[in-house]
Protein backbone atom coordinates (compact mmCIF):
# COMPACT_ATOMS: atom_id res chain seq x y z
CA UNK A 1 0.00 0.00 0.00
CA UNK A 2 1.34 2.94 -0.75
CA UNK A 3 1.26 6.23 1.86
CA UNK A 4 -0.84 9.10 1.41
CA UNK A 5 1.51 11.79 0.33
CA UNK A 6 1.13 15.76 1.31
CA UNK A 7 3.13 16.96 -1.88
CA UNK A 8 2.20 20.38 -0.22
CA UNK A 9 4.09 19.91 2.43
CA UNK A 10 6.57 17.17 1.31
CA UNK A 11 10.70 18.54 1.05
CA UNK A 12 13.03 17.30 -1.62
CA UNK A 13 15.14 15.89 1.78
CA UNK A 14 12.34 14.07 3.18
CA UNK A 15 11.07 12.68 -0.60
CA UNK A 16 14.82 11.25 -0.91
CA UNK A 17 14.49 9.86 2.37
CA UNK A 18 11.03 8.15 1.29
CA UNK A 19 12.64 6.91 -2.07
CA UNK A 20 16.00 5.80 -0.88
CA UNK A 21 14.42 3.90 2.46
CA UNK A 22 12.29 1.99 -0.09
CA UNK A 23 8.85 3.56 1.08
CA UNK A 24 7.96 4.68 -2.01
CA UNK A 25 9.30 3.90 -5.66
CA UNK A 26 10.50 6.95 -7.52
CA UNK A 27 7.90 5.95 -10.18
CA UNK A 28 5.31 5.89 -7.27
CA UNK A 29 5.82 9.64 -6.13
CA UNK A 30 6.41 10.71 -9.70
CA UNK A 31 3.13 9.77 -10.23
CA UNK A 32 1.94 11.59 -7.41
CA UNK A 33 3.03 15.06 -8.49
CA UNK A 34 1.26 14.02 -11.67
CA UNK A 35 -1.89 13.41 -10.11
CA UNK A 36 -1.55 16.43 -7.96
CA UNK A 37 -0.84 18.81 -11.66
CA UNK A 38 -3.68 17.11 -12.96
CA UNK A 39 -6.00 17.81 -10.35
CA UNK A 40 -4.53 21.80 -9.83
CA UNK A 41 -2.27 22.69 -12.46
CA UNK A 42 -5.66 23.68 -14.71
CA UNK A 43 -6.18 26.41 -11.58
CA UNK A 44 -2.49 27.40 -11.52
CA UNK A 45 -1.20 26.83 -14.79
CA UNK A 46 2.35 26.54 -13.73
CA UNK A 47 3.31 24.07 -16.33
CA UNK A 48 3.37 24.23 -20.17
CA UNK A 49 3.47 20.54 -20.46
CA UNK A 50 4.13 17.49 -18.34
CA UNK A 51 6.84 14.47 -19.06
CA UNK A 52 6.64 10.78 -18.92
CA UNK A 53 8.37 9.13 -16.23
CA UNK A 54 12.03 8.83 -17.98
CA UNK A 55 13.44 5.47 -15.37
CA UNK A 56 15.29 7.94 -12.71
CA UNK A 57 15.46 6.26 -9.66
CA UNK A 58 15.54 9.51 -7.81
CA UNK A 59 13.22 12.18 -6.79
CA UNK A 60 10.80 14.37 -9.41
CA UNK A 61 12.20 17.78 -10.68
CA UNK A 62 10.44 20.87 -12.04
CA UNK A 63 12.51 22.62 -14.88
CA UNK A 64 11.75 26.34 -16.43
CA UNK A 65 11.19 26.01 -19.83
CA UNK A 66 13.72 28.16 -20.76
CA UNK A 67 16.19 24.89 -19.99
CA UNK A 68 16.51 22.61 -22.93
CA UNK A 69 14.95 18.87 -22.39
CA UNK A 70 15.78 16.47 -24.96
CA UNK A 71 12.56 14.48 -26.61
CA UNK A 72 10.44 17.55 -24.68
CA UNK A 73 9.22 20.54 -25.95
CA UNK A 74 11.37 24.07 -25.07
CA UNK A 75 9.52 26.98 -26.18
CA UNK A 76 10.65 29.44 -23.37
CA UNK A 77 7.15 30.86 -23.41
CA UNK A 78 7.08 31.50 -26.90
CA UNK A 79 5.12 31.18 -29.83
CA UNK A 80 8.46 31.41 -32.19
CA UNK A 81 9.52 28.20 -30.38
CA UNK A 82 6.00 26.42 -30.34
CA UNK A 83 6.53 22.71 -30.98
CA UNK A 84 10.56 23.16 -30.39
CA UNK A 85 11.59 19.95 -29.54
CA UNK A 86 15.34 19.69 -28.42
CA UNK A 87 17.52 16.88 -29.85
CA UNK A 88 20.06 17.25 -26.97
CA UNK A 89 20.01 18.29 -23.16
CA UNK A 90 21.24 21.23 -21.14
CA UNK A 91 23.84 20.30 -19.00
CA UNK A 92 22.07 21.43 -16.35
CA UNK A 93 18.63 18.67 -17.22
CA UNK A 94 21.79 16.32 -17.90
CA UNK A 95 23.16 16.91 -14.37
CA UNK A 96 19.63 16.29 -13.40
CA UNK A 97 18.86 13.32 -15.22
CA UNK A 98 22.49 11.53 -13.95
CA UNK A 99 21.67 12.76 -10.52
CA UNK A 100 18.41 9.86 -10.66
CA UNK A 101 16.02 13.10 -11.00
CA UNK A 102 12.88 12.40 -13.08
CA UNK A 103 11.63 15.37 -14.95
CA UNK A 104 7.85 16.21 -14.36
CA UNK A 105 7.45 18.92 -17.00
CA UNK A 106 8.08 22.33 -17.89
CA UNK A 107 7.52 25.43 -16.31
CA UNK A 108 6.18 28.55 -17.37
CA UNK A 109 7.65 31.63 -17.93
CA UNK A 110 7.45 34.76 -19.72
CA UNK A 111 8.35 35.40 -22.96
CA UNK A 112 12.86 34.68 -23.23
CA UNK A 113 12.49 35.22 -19.29
CA UNK A 114 11.44 38.83 -19.72
CA UNK A 115 8.89 40.10 -17.06
CA UNK A 116 8.66 39.94 -13.70
CA UNK A 117 5.30 38.02 -13.34
CA UNK A 118 4.73 35.82 -15.96
CA UNK A 119 2.23 37.67 -17.51
CA UNK A 120 4.21 38.15 -21.11
CA UNK A 121 4.24 34.23 -21.15
CA UNK A 122 2.77 33.48 -25.07
CA UNK A 123 0.60 30.59 -23.15
CA UNK A 124 -1.09 32.75 -20.22
CA UNK A 125 0.00 33.49 -16.99
CA UNK A 126 0.75 31.38 -13.91
CA UNK A 127 -1.20 31.91 -11.01
CA UNK A 128 -0.09 32.59 -7.40
CA UNK A 129 -0.98 29.82 -4.97
CA UNK A 130 -1.45 31.71 -1.92
CA UNK A 131 -3.98 33.71 -4.22
CA UNK A 132 -4.43 32.88 -7.49
CA UNK A 133 -6.29 36.51 -8.43
CA UNK A 134 -2.56 37.36 -7.62
CA UNK A 135 0.60 36.94 -10.05
CA UNK A 136 3.32 34.01 -8.74
CA UNK A 137 6.27 36.65 -9.87
CA UNK A 138 8.33 36.34 -12.96
CA UNK A 139 9.93 35.64 -14.99
CA UNK A 140 10.30 32.22 -13.59
CA UNK A 141 6.63 32.49 -11.69
CA UNK A 142 5.48 28.71 -13.21
CA UNK A 143 8.69 27.02 -11.33
CA UNK A 144 8.10 29.27 -7.82
CA UNK A 145 3.78 28.23 -8.66
CA UNK A 146 4.80 24.54 -8.37
CA UNK A 147 6.79 24.01 -5.76
CA UNK A 148 4.74 26.18 -3.66
CA UNK A 149 1.35 24.59 -4.81
CA UNK A 150 2.55 21.47 -4.21
CA UNK A 151 3.15 19.77 -7.85
CA UNK A 152 7.06 19.89 -7.50
CA UNK A 153 9.06 19.19 -4.48
CA UNK A 154 11.94 21.40 -5.86
CA UNK A 155 12.75 22.83 -9.60
CA UNK A 156 15.24 24.99 -11.13
CA UNK A 157 15.26 28.89 -12.54
CA UNK A 158 17.10 31.22 -14.52
CA UNK A 159 17.96 34.32 -13.73
CA UNK A 160 19.13 37.49 -15.26
CA UNK A 161 18.00 39.85 -13.15
CA UNK A 162 16.00 38.40 -10.68
CA UNK A 163 14.04 35.87 -12.40
CA UNK A 164 14.32 33.18 -9.32
CA UNK A 165 14.40 35.36 -6.33
CA UNK A 166 11.75 37.55 -7.25
CA UNK A 167 9.12 35.01 -7.87
CA UNK A 168 10.53 33.20 -5.03
CA UNK A 169 9.86 35.83 -2.98
CA UNK A 170 6.42 36.21 -4.02
CA UNK A 171 5.64 32.46 -3.51
CA UNK A 172 6.99 31.57 -0.27
CA UNK A 173 10.08 29.60 -1.69
CA UNK A 174 13.56 29.65 -1.33
CA UNK A 175 15.37 30.24 -4.34
CA UNK A 176 19.04 30.82 -5.06
CA UNK A 177 20.25 32.87 -8.31
CA UNK A 178 24.24 31.52 -7.99
CA UNK A 179 27.21 33.27 -8.61
CA UNK A 180 27.50 34.10 -11.79
CA UNK A 181 29.51 31.29 -14.08
CA UNK A 182 29.11 28.47 -11.20
CA UNK A 183 26.19 26.47 -13.49
CA UNK A 184 26.81 26.18 -16.72
CA UNK A 185 24.13 28.08 -19.40
CA UNK A 186 24.65 24.80 -21.74
CA UNK A 187 21.52 24.36 -23.59
CA UNK A 188 19.67 27.57 -21.57
CA UNK A 189 17.77 29.95 -23.91
CA UNK A 190 19.41 32.72 -24.04
CA UNK A 191 18.73 35.91 -22.47
CA UNK A 192 21.32 38.01 -21.36
CA UNK A 193 24.79 36.05 -21.59
CA UNK A 194 26.61 38.43 -19.28
CA UNK A 195 23.87 38.37 -16.66
CA UNK A 196 21.75 34.96 -17.21
CA UNK A 197 22.30 32.17 -13.93
CA UNK A 198 20.63 29.08 -13.57
CA UNK A 199 19.22 28.03 -9.83
CA UNK A 200 17.51 26.06 -7.71
CA UNK A 201 13.95 26.79 -5.97
CA UNK A 202 12.65 25.03 -3.21
CA UNK A 203 11.17 25.06 0.36
CA UNK A 204 14.13 25.05 2.23
CA UNK A 205 17.50 26.18 2.16
CA UNK A 206 18.82 22.39 2.62
CA UNK A 207 16.73 21.28 -0.16
CA UNK A 208 18.46 24.60 -2.33
CA UNK A 209 21.88 23.83 -1.20
CA UNK A 210 20.78 19.95 -2.28
CA UNK A 211 20.19 20.97 -5.65
CA UNK A 212 22.76 23.49 -6.41
CA UNK A 213 24.95 20.71 -5.43
CA UNK A 214 23.86 18.74 -8.37
CA UNK A 215 23.92 21.35 -11.05
CA UNK A 216 27.21 23.57 -9.90
CA UNK A 217 31.01 23.03 -11.37
CA UNK A 218 32.46 23.55 -14.54
CA UNK A 219 31.29 22.46 -18.04
CA UNK A 220 33.46 22.46 -20.49
CA UNK A 221 30.58 23.11 -22.90
CA UNK A 222 30.02 26.47 -21.70
CA UNK A 223 33.44 28.21 -21.29
CA UNK A 224 32.08 30.88 -18.85
CA UNK A 225 31.90 28.10 -16.11
CA UNK A 226 34.51 28.06 -13.37
CA UNK A 227 35.20 25.30 -10.85
CA UNK A 228 33.58 25.66 -7.86
CA UNK A 229 36.63 26.91 -5.01
CA UNK A 230 34.97 24.66 -2.59
CA UNK A 231 32.48 22.06 -2.26
CA UNK A 232 28.73 22.53 -1.56
CA UNK A 233 27.87 22.04 2.46
CA UNK A 234 24.42 21.44 2.90
CA UNK A 235 23.96 23.88 5.85
CA UNK A 236 23.32 22.78 9.22
CA UNK A 237 23.61 24.89 12.54
CA UNK A 238 20.82 27.50 14.81
CA UNK A 239 23.56 30.47 14.92
CA UNK A 240 24.92 33.40 13.17
CA UNK A 241 27.48 34.44 15.97
CA UNK A 242 30.38 36.15 14.25
CA UNK A 243 28.38 37.08 11.05
CA UNK A 244 28.04 40.37 10.14
CA UNK A 245 25.08 41.78 8.00
CA UNK A 246 25.17 45.20 5.83
CA UNK A 247 21.82 46.64 5.09
CA UNK A 248 22.21 48.84 2.46
CA UNK A 249 21.57 52.47 3.96
CA UNK A 250 19.44 53.27 1.13
CA UNK A 251 16.66 51.09 2.08
CA UNK A 252 15.87 53.34 4.38
CA UNK A 253 14.01 56.31 2.61
CA UNK A 254 12.88 54.04 -0.02
CA UNK A 255 9.27 54.38 -0.95
CA UNK A 256 9.01 51.71 -3.38
CA UNK A 257 9.03 49.65 -0.35
CA UNK A 258 5.81 48.63 1.13
CA UNK A 259 5.20 49.13 4.52
CA UNK A 260 4.08 45.41 5.25
CA UNK A 261 7.14 44.36 3.69
CA UNK A 262 9.42 46.63 5.62
CA UNK A 263 7.90 45.39 8.34
CA UNK A 264 8.85 41.89 8.05
CA UNK A 265 12.08 42.72 6.76
CA UNK A 266 12.77 44.41 9.95
CA UNK A 267 11.42 41.67 12.41
CA UNK A 268 13.71 39.48 10.31
CA UNK A 269 16.74 42.01 11.08
CA UNK A 270 15.93 41.79 15.41
CA UNK A 271 15.94 37.66 14.66
CA UNK A 272 19.48 37.84 12.70
CA UNK A 273 20.99 39.68 15.92
CA UNK A 274 18.96 37.50 18.39
CA UNK A 275 20.75 34.11 16.57
CA UNK A 276 24.13 36.54 17.23
CA UNK A 277 25.24 38.25 13.93
CA UNK A 278 25.97 41.82 14.19
CA UNK A 279 23.47 43.88 11.71
CA UNK A 280 25.55 47.49 10.26
CA UNK A 281 25.16 49.82 7.53
CA UNK A 282 26.42 49.22 4.66
CA UNK A 283 26.61 51.95 1.69
CA UNK A 284 25.69 51.25 -2.45
CA UNK A 285 24.44 54.34 -3.46
CA UNK A 286 25.28 53.43 -6.82
CA UNK A 287 23.60 50.14 -7.30
CA UNK A 288 20.11 51.75 -6.12
CA UNK A 289 20.19 54.93 -8.18
CA UNK A 290 22.09 53.42 -11.56
CA UNK A 291 21.71 49.43 -11.02
CA UNK A 292 18.24 49.93 -12.99
CA UNK A 293 18.68 52.18 -16.32
CA UNK A 294 22.11 49.93 -15.93
CA UNK A 295 20.51 46.84 -16.52
CA UNK A 296 17.55 47.95 -18.61
CA UNK A 297 20.57 48.67 -21.38
CA UNK A 298 22.64 46.23 -20.36
CA UNK A 299 20.03 43.31 -20.73
CA UNK A 300 17.62 44.33 -24.11
CA UNK A 301 21.52 44.71 -25.75
CA UNK A 302 22.80 41.44 -25.16
CA UNK A 303 18.82 39.85 -25.64
CA UNK A 304 18.61 41.88 -28.93
CA UNK A 305 22.08 39.90 -30.06
CA UNK A 306 20.66 36.22 -28.72
CA UNK A 307 17.25 36.83 -30.19
CA UNK A 308 18.41 37.44 -33.48
CA UNK A 309 18.85 33.58 -34.00
CA UNK A 310 14.92 33.32 -34.09
CA UNK A 311 14.91 33.84 -38.05
CA UNK A 312 12.72 30.73 -38.89
CA UNK A 313 14.90 28.81 -40.88
CA UNK A 314 16.66 26.22 -38.49
CA UNK A 315 13.98 25.78 -35.97
CA UNK A 316 10.63 27.25 -34.73
CA UNK A 317 7.55 28.18 -36.85
CA UNK A 318 7.78 30.05 -39.73
CA UNK A 319 5.95 32.65 -41.79
CA UNK A 320 6.39 32.56 -45.03
CA UNK A 321 7.60 35.57 -47.29
CA UNK A 322 7.96 36.71 -50.96
CA UNK A 323 11.61 36.93 -50.10
CA UNK A 324 14.55 35.75 -47.45
CA UNK A 325 14.65 38.94 -45.73
CA UNK A 326 10.68 39.04 -45.74
CA UNK A 327 10.66 35.69 -44.45
CA UNK A 328 12.60 36.64 -41.26
CA UNK A 329 10.73 40.05 -40.86
CA UNK A 330 7.12 38.09 -40.54
CA UNK A 331 8.68 35.44 -38.85
CA UNK A 332 9.75 37.39 -35.74
CA UNK A 333 6.59 39.72 -35.93
CA UNK A 334 4.28 37.14 -35.55
CA UNK A 335 6.65 34.86 -33.20
CA UNK A 336 7.81 37.51 -30.34
CA UNK A 337 5.41 39.19 -27.88
CA UNK A 338 5.28 42.54 -27.10
CA UNK A 339 7.72 42.40 -24.30
CA UNK A 340 11.00 40.78 -26.65
CA UNK A 341 9.86 43.05 -29.38
CA UNK A 342 10.26 46.01 -26.65
CA UNK A 343 13.61 44.85 -25.39
CA UNK A 344 15.18 43.83 -28.61
CA UNK A 345 14.13 47.20 -29.87
CA UNK A 346 15.76 49.24 -27.05
CA UNK A 347 18.69 46.46 -27.77
CA UNK A 348 19.20 47.56 -31.68
CA UNK A 349 18.46 51.03 -30.62
CA UNK A 350 21.46 51.20 -28.00
CA UNK A 351 23.85 49.12 -29.59
CA UNK A 352 23.22 51.01 -33.30
CA UNK A 353 25.63 53.00 -34.85
CA UNK A 354 26.46 56.43 -33.49
CA UNK A 355 24.40 55.39 -29.73
CA UNK A 356 26.95 52.48 -29.02
CA UNK A 357 28.89 54.86 -26.77
CA UNK A 358 26.68 56.77 -24.46
CA UNK A 359 24.02 54.05 -23.77
CA UNK A 360 25.62 50.34 -24.09
CA UNK A 361 28.92 51.58 -23.40
CA UNK A 362 27.92 53.65 -20.86
CA UNK A 363 26.36 51.40 -19.13
CA UNK A 364 29.26 48.75 -18.97
CA UNK A 365 31.54 51.31 -17.47
CA UNK A 366 28.22 52.28 -14.98
CA UNK A 367 28.33 48.35 -14.03
CA UNK A 368 32.38 48.47 -13.28
CA UNK A 369 31.35 50.85 -10.28
CA UNK A 370 28.83 48.66 -9.19
CA UNK A 371 31.29 45.74 -8.66
CA UNK A 372 33.75 48.02 -6.64
CA UNK A 373 30.60 49.27 -4.90
CA UNK A 374 29.72 45.80 -3.62
CA UNK A 375 33.24 44.65 -3.09
CA UNK A 376 33.83 47.69 -0.79
CA UNK A 377 30.72 46.69 1.12
CA UNK A 378 32.35 43.18 1.57
CA UNK A 379 35.60 44.58 2.99
CA UNK A 380 33.21 44.92 6.32
CA UNK A 381 30.44 42.76 6.18
CA UNK A 382 29.67 38.89 5.39
CA UNK A 383 26.42 39.37 4.00
CA UNK A 384 23.94 42.33 2.38
CA UNK A 385 21.00 41.85 3.43
CA UNK A 386 17.50 43.60 1.58
CA UNK A 387 14.06 42.70 1.14
CA UNK A 388 14.00 40.77 -2.31
CA UNK A 389 10.94 42.60 -3.69
CA UNK A 390 9.90 45.70 -2.86
CA UNK A 391 6.01 44.46 -2.85
CA UNK A 392 4.07 41.37 -2.23
CA UNK A 393 2.17 39.62 -5.07
CA UNK A 394 0.18 42.00 -6.81
CA UNK A 395 -2.94 41.54 -8.92
CA UNK A 396 -2.80 40.02 -12.28
CA UNK A 397 -3.17 42.91 -14.96
CA UNK A 398 -2.12 45.39 -12.09
CA UNK A 399 1.40 46.33 -13.97
CA UNK A 400 0.75 45.14 -17.83
CA UNK A 401 -0.10 48.42 -19.11
CA UNK A 402 3.27 50.46 -17.91
CA UNK A 403 6.88 48.74 -18.54
CA UNK A 404 8.38 50.66 -16.29
CA UNK A 405 6.15 49.89 -13.37
CA UNK A 406 6.91 46.07 -14.50
CA UNK A 407 10.38 46.85 -14.44
CA UNK A 408 10.43 48.41 -11.21
CA UNK A 409 9.94 44.86 -9.38
CA UNK A 410 13.43 43.83 -10.04
CA UNK A 411 14.66 47.26 -8.04
CA UNK A 412 16.21 45.62 -5.20
CA UNK A 413 17.17 42.16 -7.12
CA UNK A 414 19.36 43.98 -10.15
CA UNK A 415 22.41 45.25 -8.35
CA UNK A 416 24.24 42.27 -7.24
CA UNK A 417 23.31 40.47 -10.59
CA UNK A 418 25.00 42.71 -12.42
CA UNK A 419 27.67 42.42 -9.92
CA UNK A 420 27.84 38.83 -10.37
CA UNK A 421 27.14 38.27 -7.06
CA UNK A 422 24.79 35.09 -5.27
CA UNK A 423 21.59 35.76 -3.90
CA UNK A 424 19.55 33.80 -1.93
CA UNK A 425 15.52 34.61 -1.24
CA UNK A 426 14.02 33.16 1.68
CA UNK A 427 10.34 33.80 3.07
CA UNK A 428 10.73 35.87 5.95
CA UNK A 429 7.29 36.54 6.66
CA UNK A 430 3.93 37.85 5.59
CA UNK A 431 2.33 41.16 4.67
CA UNK A 432 -1.37 40.75 3.85
CA UNK A 433 -1.47 37.35 4.28
CA UNK A 434 1.07 37.32 1.35
CA UNK A 435 4.87 36.02 1.52
CA UNK A 436 7.52 38.57 1.51
CA UNK A 437 11.41 37.54 0.90
CA UNK A 438 14.25 38.12 2.44
CA UNK A 439 17.46 38.25 0.04
CA UNK A 440 20.86 37.81 0.87
CA UNK A 441 23.68 38.44 -1.02
CA UNK A 442 27.31 37.32 -0.44
CA UNK A 443 30.01 37.55 -1.97
CA UNK A 444 31.53 36.05 -4.95
CA UNK A 445 31.28 32.00 -4.43
CA UNK A 446 29.57 32.75 -1.34
CA UNK A 447 26.91 30.22 -1.46
CA UNK A 448 27.96 28.16 1.51
CA UNK A 449 27.65 31.51 3.63
CA UNK A 450 24.17 32.16 1.69
CA UNK A 451 23.07 28.84 2.97
CA UNK A 452 24.38 28.37 6.83
CA UNK A 453 22.94 31.87 7.20
CA UNK A 454 19.55 31.05 4.87
CA UNK A 455 18.89 27.50 7.38
CA UNK A 456 19.59 29.36 10.25
CA UNK A 457 16.88 32.03 9.91
CA UNK A 458 14.85 30.02 8.40
CA UNK A 459 14.51 27.93 11.73
CA UNK A 460 14.12 31.13 13.91
CA UNK A 461 11.48 32.79 11.16
CA UNK A 462 9.53 29.73 11.45
CA UNK A 463 7.43 30.10 8.52
CA UNK A 464 5.16 28.07 7.31
CA UNK A 465 5.74 27.89 3.39
CA UNK A 466 2.03 25.87 2.35
CA UNK A 467 -0.06 28.30 1.17
CA UNK A 468 -2.81 29.62 3.78
CA UNK A 469 -5.53 28.98 1.95
CA UNK A 470 -4.48 25.34 1.23
CA UNK A 471 -3.59 24.14 4.52
CA UNK B 1 14.32 62.13 -25.14
CA UNK B 2 11.50 61.85 -28.05
CA UNK B 3 11.96 59.09 -30.58
CA UNK B 4 10.37 59.44 -34.02
CA UNK B 5 8.28 57.34 -35.61
CA UNK B 6 11.04 57.52 -38.43
CA UNK B 7 13.66 56.29 -35.82
CA UNK B 8 11.64 53.42 -34.41
CA UNK B 9 10.85 52.25 -38.42
CA UNK B 10 15.06 52.49 -38.83
CA UNK B 11 15.68 50.43 -35.88
CA UNK B 12 12.83 48.03 -36.41
CA UNK B 13 14.15 47.03 -39.68
CA UNK B 14 17.51 46.90 -38.25
CA UNK B 15 16.41 44.47 -36.03
CA UNK B 16 14.22 42.14 -38.64
CA UNK B 17 11.02 43.11 -36.88
CA UNK B 18 8.18 43.51 -39.76
CA UNK B 19 6.30 46.04 -37.09
CA UNK B 20 2.53 46.81 -37.41
CA UNK B 21 1.65 50.58 -37.55
CA UNK B 22 -0.12 50.08 -34.73
CA UNK B 23 2.72 48.60 -32.96
CA UNK B 24 5.05 51.21 -34.37
CA UNK B 25 2.78 54.17 -32.94
CA UNK B 26 2.80 52.04 -29.51
CA UNK B 27 6.41 51.16 -29.88
CA UNK B 28 7.20 54.79 -30.09
CA UNK B 29 5.68 56.19 -27.33
CA UNK B 30 6.72 53.55 -24.85
CA UNK B 31 10.65 53.35 -26.01
CA UNK B 32 10.81 57.35 -25.77
CA UNK B 33 9.76 57.02 -21.89
CA UNK B 34 12.34 53.65 -21.78
CA UNK B 35 15.02 55.96 -23.13
CA UNK B 36 14.56 58.73 -20.94
CA UNK B 37 14.59 56.35 -17.93
CA UNK B 38 17.81 54.67 -18.75
CA UNK B 39 19.47 58.02 -20.28
CA UNK B 40 19.89 58.58 -16.32
CA UNK B 41 23.29 56.70 -17.11
CA UNK B 42 24.48 59.42 -18.78
CA UNK B 43 24.64 61.77 -15.80
CA UNK B 44 27.85 60.44 -14.35
CA UNK B 45 31.21 61.07 -15.51
CA UNK B 46 33.31 57.82 -16.13
CA UNK B 47 36.33 59.29 -17.85
CA UNK B 48 38.87 56.48 -16.85
CA UNK B 49 36.44 53.51 -15.82
CA UNK B 50 37.11 50.54 -17.75
CA UNK B 51 34.17 48.41 -19.38
CA UNK B 52 32.72 45.93 -17.50
CA UNK B 53 31.61 42.79 -19.88
CA UNK B 54 31.63 39.89 -17.62
CA UNK B 55 31.93 39.64 -14.07
CA UNK B 56 34.27 36.83 -13.52
CA UNK B 57 37.65 37.80 -13.80
CA UNK B 58 37.51 34.93 -16.17
CA UNK B 59 40.31 36.14 -19.67
CA UNK B 60 40.15 32.72 -21.58
CA UNK B 61 39.50 29.40 -21.88
CA UNK B 62 41.41 26.85 -23.82
CA UNK B 63 40.00 23.51 -24.69
CA UNK B 64 42.32 20.41 -26.44
CA UNK B 65 41.48 20.16 -30.08
CA UNK B 66 40.18 16.98 -30.18
CA UNK B 67 37.21 15.54 -32.52
CA UNK B 68 34.11 14.14 -30.50
CA UNK B 69 30.70 13.35 -31.46
CA UNK B 70 28.37 15.93 -32.62
CA UNK B 71 24.56 16.21 -33.46
CA UNK B 72 23.71 13.82 -36.23
CA UNK B 73 22.50 15.69 -39.70
CA UNK B 74 18.69 14.24 -39.12
CA UNK B 75 18.89 15.37 -35.49
CA UNK B 76 20.32 18.99 -36.84
CA UNK B 77 17.67 19.40 -39.26
CA UNK B 78 14.52 17.69 -37.09
CA UNK B 79 13.11 20.77 -35.98
CA UNK B 80 13.82 22.83 -39.30
CA UNK B 81 10.31 24.42 -40.72
CA UNK B 82 11.40 23.32 -44.50
CA UNK B 83 13.50 20.65 -45.39
CA UNK B 84 14.60 19.48 -48.94
CA UNK B 85 16.78 16.25 -48.57
CA UNK B 86 20.00 17.12 -46.34
CA UNK B 87 19.28 21.14 -46.69
CA UNK B 88 16.92 23.75 -44.88
CA UNK B 89 14.78 25.41 -47.74
CA UNK B 90 14.17 29.20 -47.45
CA UNK B 91 12.56 31.90 -50.15
CA UNK B 92 15.16 33.53 -52.27
CA UNK B 93 17.63 35.37 -51.21
CA UNK B 94 18.56 37.98 -53.84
Amino acid sequence: MIPAIDTLRLTAEAAIGLVERGELSAGELHTAYLDAIREHDEALHAYLCTAPMNGGTGIPIALKDTISTKGVETTAGSRILAGYVPVFDATVAARCKAAGLTLLGKTNTDEFAMGSSTENSAYGPSRNPWDPARVPGGSGGGTAAAVSGGLAPWGLGSDTGGSIKQPSALCGNVGLRPTYGTVSRYGVVAFASSLDQVGPVAKTVRDAALLYSIIAGRDPADSTTVELPEPVAVPTGDRLDGVRIGVPRQIEGLAAIEPGVRAAFERTLELVRELGAEVGECDLPLSFEYGMPCYYLIAPAEASSNLARYDGVRYGPRVDGASYREMIEQTRDHGFGDEPKRRIMLGTYALSAGYYDAYYGQAQKVRTLLVREHATAFENFGLIATPTSPTVAFPIGAKTTDPLAMYACDLLTIPSCLAGLPGLSIPCGLSEGLPVGLQLIGPQFGENALFRAGHALEGAIGFDYVPERLR
Amino acid sequence: MALSRDQVQHVARLARLDLTAEELERLTRELGAIIDAVSKVAELDLAGVPPTSHPLAVVNAWAEDEPHASLSVEDALTNAPARDGNLIRVPPTV
